[in-house]
C-alpha cells in the first residue's frame, strides 16, 4: 500500500525529500516505519525520540498505518 | 499597583482594539494588567515585543544577553547598522519605551539558566519564547510547568516555522511534543542552517497573536496543536497532540546543557590562534586544516582547508588524519569546537586543534583582505 510522507526540518536533509509517496507493507506500524527509515538512513536514528503525526494528529508508535495516510515527520527545530 | 481602569489617553491609543466586538474595554483592560516575559530579543522576540508593546501590555520583560551582530540586521529589523556591538536588551527596551511610553519595561541582560529562571519568570503571567537553542527551550518549558504559566513557543529553521502554546489550562507542553532533543551534531542554528529574513517576522507575529488571545480570552488558543509553516510551498498545517503517557513529571530544573549534549562531556580542547596558524603555514610543519562550515560559506571565503561540513562530519572520518595535528575551523570557532568534542568522545581523535575565533579571527589578525560575513 502507499502512504504520503511529509518531511520537515532537518529530516528533509536526512531523507532527501520534503514530500514522498512511499510503498509499504500493509499493517505497518509507526515503529516499523521508523525502523525502516533508520535502516536506510542511519542519521534518522539520531533524531531521537519523537512522534509521528498521521492525518494531522500525533499517534503512538503502535499505531497501524492505512492506505493513503498522510504521515508527517516533524523533528524539533531550534532557531530564533 | 497601577490603576486598572483605562485613561482617556488609553481609550484613544487603543480605540481600534476597544471597538473590536470580542475584545472591547474588557480585553484592553486585561492587556493593561498583563505581565509578559519575552525571552530573546532576536528574530522572533522583536516582532513579539513590538506588537505586544503597541497593543498595550502593561508590563514587558526582555531577556537577552547578546550584542547586535552585523549578520543580525538581515532579520532583526529594529536594530540599525550603527547598533552593531550594542546590547540587544537595552536597544529593544528603548525602542519599546519610545513606541509606547505607557508600557513598563524591565530589562534582563543575563543568560537565563536553572539558577535564575524561576525567580525571573515568577514575576510574570506568561512567557514568550524567542530563543535560539534547545537547552533554553527545555528550561523555559520546565520552568513554565513548575510555575503553572502558559508558554508561547515559536521556532524557525531555514524556510520553516513552528508555533504552539504549551501548558495552557493544563494542556500539553514541549516535552509532550519533543521529549528529547536531537543529537547536537544534527542541529544547525541560524548561523549554520541559514534563515529567511521574513520568517521570524511571521512566526514572532503569530506568537504575539497567541499571547494576546491567552491574555484577553478572545478566540481559540493554539493549545494541543503544533502549527507548521513552510514558506516555500505556502503549506500551513496544524497537527494535534496530547499529553504523553510515559512523560515523567517535572519536579525541578536540571542542567539543560548536559541534557541536550549528554555524550559530550566538557573536556579540555587544544586551540591555536590565527597568528600561530600563520606561522605553521610559513614553516614546513605537517598538519591538516579542515573546514566544518557549509559549502555555501566555503564559497564566500575559505582558508583552503578540506571542506567537511559539521552536519555530515561522520562521513569524512577516514579523511581526517590521525598521525599529524589537525586544525579544525569554522566561522567563529564555535562549531569547530563542537565538532572536536564529538570527534574526541565518539571517535577517539586526540590530535585535533581548534582555530580560536575561526575565520573571523584569521581575517582580523592575519589577512584583512578576506571577506567576513
Amino acid at each position: 500500500m502507499k502512504i504520503n510522507l511529509l518531511v520537515f526540518g532537518i529530516a528533509r536533509d536526512i531523507l532527501g525529500y520534503a514530500q514522498h509517496e512511499m510503498s509499504i507493507q500493509s499493517d505497518m506500524r509507526i515503529q516499523d516505519l521508523k525502523h525502516k527509515l533508520s535502516e536506510e538512513y542511519p542519521d534518522f536514528k539520531k533524531l531521537a525520540k519523537f512522534d509521528i503525526a498521521v492525518n494531522q494528529e500525533y499517534q503512538e508508535d503502535s499505531f497501524v498505518l492505512s492506505e493513503r495516510d498522510e504521515v508527517a515527520i516533524i523533528p524539533p527545530v531550534s532557531g530564533g | 499597583m497601577k490603576d486598572r481602569n483605562l485613561t482617556k489617553e488609553e481609550y484613544q491609543r487603543y480605540s481600534r482594539h476597544i471597538i473590536l466586538p470580542h475584545l472591547g474595554v474588557q480585553g484592553q483592560t486585561k492587556l493593561k494588567a498583563a505581565k509578559i516575559l519575552v525571552v530573546g530579543a532576536g528574530g522572533l522576540g522583536i516582532p513579539v515585543l513590538l506588537y505586544l508593546a503597541a497593543a498595550g501590555v502593561g508590563e514587558l520583560g526582555i531577556v537577552d544577553f547578546d550584542l547586535v551582530e552585523f549578520s543580525n540586521l538581515q532579520r532583526q529589523v529594529i536594530y540599525k547598522t550603527e547598533d552593531v556591538g550594542k546590547s540587544k536588551a537595552q536597544l529593544a527596551a528603548k525602542f519599546v519605551k519610545e513606541q509606547n511610553p505607557l508600557v513598563q519595561v524591565n530589562e534582563y541582560e543575563c543568560w537565563l539558566d536553572s539558577n535564575n529562571a524561576l525567580e525571573i519568570l515568577g514575576d510574570y503571567d506568561l512567557i514568550v519564547d524567542g530563543t535560539d537553542n534547545f537547552p533554553t527551550r527545555y528550561l523555559l518549558n520546565d520552568a513554565a510547568v513548575l510555575l503553572d504559566m502558559p508558554y508561547i513557543y515559536g521556532s524557525i529553521f531555514r524556510f520553516e516555522g513552528q508555533v504552539s502554546v504549551f501548558n495552557f489550562n493544563g494542556g500539553p507542553h514541549y516535552r509532550d511534543l519533543f521529549p528529547e532533543p536531537p543529537a547536537p551534531e544534527l542541529v544547525p542554528n541560524c548561523s549554520e542552517g541559514g534563515v529567511l529574513g521574513v520568517l521570524p517576522g511571521m512566526v514572532g507575529s503569530m506568537q504575539a497573536l497567541e499571547a494576546l488571545k491567552v491574555v484577553t480570552g478572545v478566540g481559540e488558543v493554539l493549545s494541543g496543536k503544533l502549527l507548521t509553516i513552510d514558506t516555500l510551498t505556502n503549506m500551513y498545517r496544524s497537527f494535534r497532540f496530547g499529553k504523553r503517557k510515559d512523560q515523567p513529571p517535572i519536579t525541578e530544573l536540571i542542567d539543560y546543557q548536559q541534557f541536550c549534549s549528554p555524550n559530550h562531556p566538557l573536556e579540555e580542547i587544544t586551540s591555536i590562534s590565527a597568528l600561530e596558524l600563520k606561522k605553521w603555514e610559513t614553516t614546513d610543519k605537517q598538519y591538516q586544516l579542515i573546514d566544518v562550515r557549509e559549502p555555501y560559506e566555503f564559497e564566500i571565503v575559505n582558508l583552503g582547508g578540506d571542506l567537511f561540513p559539521k552536519a555530515k562530519i561522520d562521513q569524512y572520518l577516514d579523511k581526517i588524519k590521525r598521525d599529524i595535528p589537525v586544525v579544525v575551523h569554522c566561522r567563529s570557532g564555535k562549531r569547530s569546537e563542537e565538532v572536536i568534542r564529538h570527534l574526541k568522545s565518539e571517535h577517539a581523535f586526540d590530535n585535533l586543534v581548534n582555530l580560536e575565533g575561526g575565520i573571523l579571527a584569521y581575517a582580523t589578525d592575519v589577512d584583512p583582505q578576506l571577506t567576513v560575513y
